[in-house]
């Protein structure tokens, strides 16, 4: 099958060459951060993760979200989905590639990174992190391309196909909770240290990977043959919708608790995030962008004729994408080291070459997410034509 | 076979890239390895373990001796080659004595090619005899 | 004799060549000065458990930075000036800012408000950073001392996330340009790994306290508090003392007396 990625009209490689441009351009600013390290991102000794680890965090979520159509499909005989469910098992497979290469060139020794598995230990949530991590990228890529194949050839996929994709269901939520658990032990971190950040995590991203495939539905549309259909489109909104809720009332529950109780260890660094602390209001108007963006989103949503038209739809999707993204994926960090544990206030903005790097990690995921879709969508046009 | 002359042209060219260290280096012959004691390591007249041995497996009790010191807090030493206890330090014990780390370490390093990428990354850290 | 034939003469020329480069061989090592490598048995100092008591009351700001320099004189700590690209295994900050959890307007910070006291490792009972290391690249001595395996760390700074207390210190760079005289007899460490104070672990292998203690005029007190005849015991059984966030459970071993 993989033939389909190697032909293509002039647009098709036109992006590839795009990508592999930033791609080539992000692994010389690599080589310069390796050899010069770390100092030359924005981070430091007390916000010492930043952009790399949250874009890390996020994609574990956008991964995670192949289960909203995983799920109604194998167990709901949604069969709408049925067209689709490659489509969502591919992109979790270009996002936990991008998950993986996000926590590489995080690390401060990456040729010591075999350790993990030299040293293995058990009590260390990274270390499952590493691997249930692996274990649903594999899931996903043998799923995704055996049941392509066996589609194609108009076989029903057989018994052990179809265990890997019900092994796969439970293992989507479990990436993303232990993923939370990264943060959520830490007994220092008073913006981490809540049991709700698994619960959280999974609905922002239920939402967020939804409304991701929404959006590439329409782009599929317009540069191929294949119509993932309106019913799907309207499904995957609907379930956005209810995740979106659900993450915003989670972020409720998360502010009433720390508003009300106002113990100074929790409070301040959502004080910090929310109205500003002794006078730094840095990313106050983020957090409030996030947070209307998210409102906005859910009108959008709950509404079904602003629904059922294109354009809102897809305002809503992006202003999804974009709320969740500055709350997982930029102010987790942000939140969660500053104030530091002195009580210090510590401004943290990516540098010019830790966004270059972040941008190629970002388009190697495209990249195998373009020649992912262009394979399974010449697949399915060949099936269904 | 289609295009059966390119397929073969190309895999003669591969061939040709894939053996290019082959073919830098025909011809050429290199000294073989000399390292020269120093002094101290010379009156001392016996090393922790038989020369040979040493000289195979050195890389192996520097391991052991690293996990010795910093995992274990273990810091003597007892050779029961030559019956006398060391305290387990690179800088402080090995490289005391074999302080000419030019003529020792590197000669047969630079031989074999244990440099660069596949160097041991001691000296990353541990300090390198002033010579 | 009183006449040198040239081959007499050759004869002794020679041979005082000889005797004059023997000579300066001999200079380099002589075989009587000789002395080999080998040493006697180490005393170390053991405890069940490491702990270490600052008195703030006696503590004062020269003690303090004497203590800093040495410290990091003897372990080749890196002196980068940029505040996030610090590297430190001992520094003094605020009495305010240490025990900064809940009011603090009131009480002790009225009378060491604005007094710099020294921080370092907590070379916690429970710590968390041994918790969350995927490499047990920190992990707890069987003395309870807290240590970092440099040969190990992967650099993934789990571990600074973790520590409830700032302590740790990655390197962002390559320290060695940092460092302004080597200290030869200790290793440097080298970009992307983290590092932190150990309690001078290799100076109580041999046999010594660790060196900010010595430096401290007996204004820090170290010993076993497993041990009930020891001094640290007695005192922090006799003083009143602080520990940093001890509600966090994780068992700090730094004691603050006040």
């Amino acid at each position: 099958m993989f033939e389909k990625a190697l032909v293509g009209n002039k647009k098709y490689f036109t992006l590839i060459a795009i990508l592999l441009t930033i791609i080539l351009i992000s692994f010389f600013v690599y080589i310069y951060q390796l050899k010069n390290g770390l100092i030359i991102t924005g981070m430091g000794r007390d916000v010492s993760w930043g952009l790399y680890i949250s874009q890390f965090t996020y994609l574990v979520g956008v991964a995670a979200a192949a289960l909203m159509v995983v799920l109604p499909c194998y167990l709901h005989n949604y069969k709408q989905f049925a067209r689709i469910t490659v489509l969502g098992e591919f992109m979790a497979v270009s996002a936990v590639i991008m998950c993986m290469l996000f926590i590489f060139i995080d690390l401060g020794r990456p040729d010591r990174v075999l350790n993990v598995l030299l040293h293995p230990t058990p009590n260390s949530v990274m270390f499952w992190d590493m691997v249930v991590l692996s274990v649903y990228l594999l899931l996903n890529i043998v799923t995704g391309w055996m049941v392509l194949q066996y589609e194609r050839n108009e076989v029903k996929p057989p018994l052990w196909v179809r265990t890997l994709i019900y092994i796969a269901i439970p293992w989507a939520p479990l990436i993303h909770t232990v993923t939370a658990f990264l943060y959520a032990g830490l007994p220092g971190r008073g913006y981490w240290l809540t049991a709700i950040m698994a619960p959280r995590f999974l609905a922002s991203a239920f939402c967020a990977g939804p409304a991701l495939l929404i959006l590439l539905a329409f782009i599929i549309k317009r540069t191929s043959k294949f119509d993932v259909g309106n019913d799907s489109i309207q499904m995957l909104a609907k379930i956005a919708t209810y995740a979106l809720i659900a993450n915003v009332f989670f972020l409720f529950c998360e502010l009433f608790t720390v508003l009300y109780s106002q113990i100074p260890e929790h409070l301040d660094h959502f004080k910090f995030l929310i109205i500003g602390l002794e006078g730094q209001f840095q990313y106050v108007p983020l957090t409030w962008v996030s947070i209307i963006f998210m409102l906005v989103a859910i009108i959008l949503l709950i509404v079904p004729k602003y629904r059922k038209t294109k354009v809102l739809l897809i305002t809503a999707c992006f202003l999804t994408l974009v709320g969740t993204w500055i709350d997982k994926g930029l102010l987790l960090m942000v939140g969660g080291f500053v104030p530091n544990p002195f009580g210090e206030i510590i401004i943290y903005w990516p540098t010019f070459f830790e966004s270059i790097i972040t941008m190629g990690v970002w388009s190697f995921g495209v990249l195998i997410l373009v020649i992912l879709y262009k394979i399974a969508i010449a697949v399915r046009c060949e099936i269904e034509l | 076979m289609y295009d059966k002359g390119k397929i073969i042209a190309g895999l003669i060219i591969g061939m040709l890239i894939i053996m290019l260290p082959f073919w830098l280096n025909i011809g050429k012959t290199r000294k073989l390895p000399d390292p020269k004691l120093s002094e101290k390591a010379k009156l001392a007249e016996k090393c922790i373990l038989p020369t040979d041995e040493m000289r195979s497996a050195h890389q192996v009790l520097l391991v052991e001796w690293r996990d010795l010191a910093v995992r274990d807090g273990e810091r003597l030493y007892y050779s029961e080659y030559n019956q006398k206890k060391y305290e387990i330090s690179l800088e402080n014990t090995c490289m005391d004595c074999h302080s000419n780390k030019k003529e020792f370490c590197d000669e047969c390093h630079n031989f074999a090619g244990v440099t660069g990428g596949s160097s041991p990354t001691c000296w990353n850290c541990h300090n390198e005899p002033k010579e | 004799m009183d006449k040198i034939d040239r081959r007499l003469f050759l004869k002794i020329a020679s041979l005082s060549i000889l005797g004059v480069t023997a000579g300066s061989l001999l200079e380099v090592v002589n075989p009587k000065d000789f002395k080999d490598n080998s040493i006697e048995p180490l005393t170390k100092l053991k405890a069940k458990r490491w702990a270490m008591a600052i008195d703030l009351t006696a503590i004062n700001e020269a003690i303090i930075n004497n203590c800093i320099n040495k410290c990091h004189v003897t372990h080749n700590v890196p002196n980068l000036r940029d505040k996030q690209h610090e590297v430190k295994w001992i520094w003094q900050e605020k009495y305010s800012a240490v025990f900064n959890e809940g009011d603090n307007d009131f009480n002790l910070t009225t009378l060491y408000k604005n007094k710099n006291i020294p921080v370092l490792c907590n070379q916690c009972d429970n710590p968390p950073c041994v918790r969350v290391c995927p490499t047990k690249a920190t992990f707890s001595r069987d003395d309870g001392i807290v240590v970092m395996d440099m040969h190990r760390c992967i650099g993934c700074r789990f571990c600074m996330a973790a520590c409830p207390y700032g302590s740790r210190s990655f390197n962002w760079t390559d320290p060695r340009p940092y460092i302004d005289k080597i200290n030869e007899e200790y290793p440097t460490r080298e970009k992307g790994v983290v590092e932190k104070c150990d309690f001078c672990m290799e100076r109580l292998d041999r046999g010594e306290l660790p060196i900010c203690v010595e430096e401290s005029k007996n204004t820090i007190i170290f010993g076993d508090i497993g041990n009930k005849n020891s001094e640290i015991y007695n005192i922090l059984s006799r003083r009143t003392f602080l520990r940093r966030k001890e509600h966090l459970g994780t068992r700090p071993q730094i004691f603050y007396l006040i």
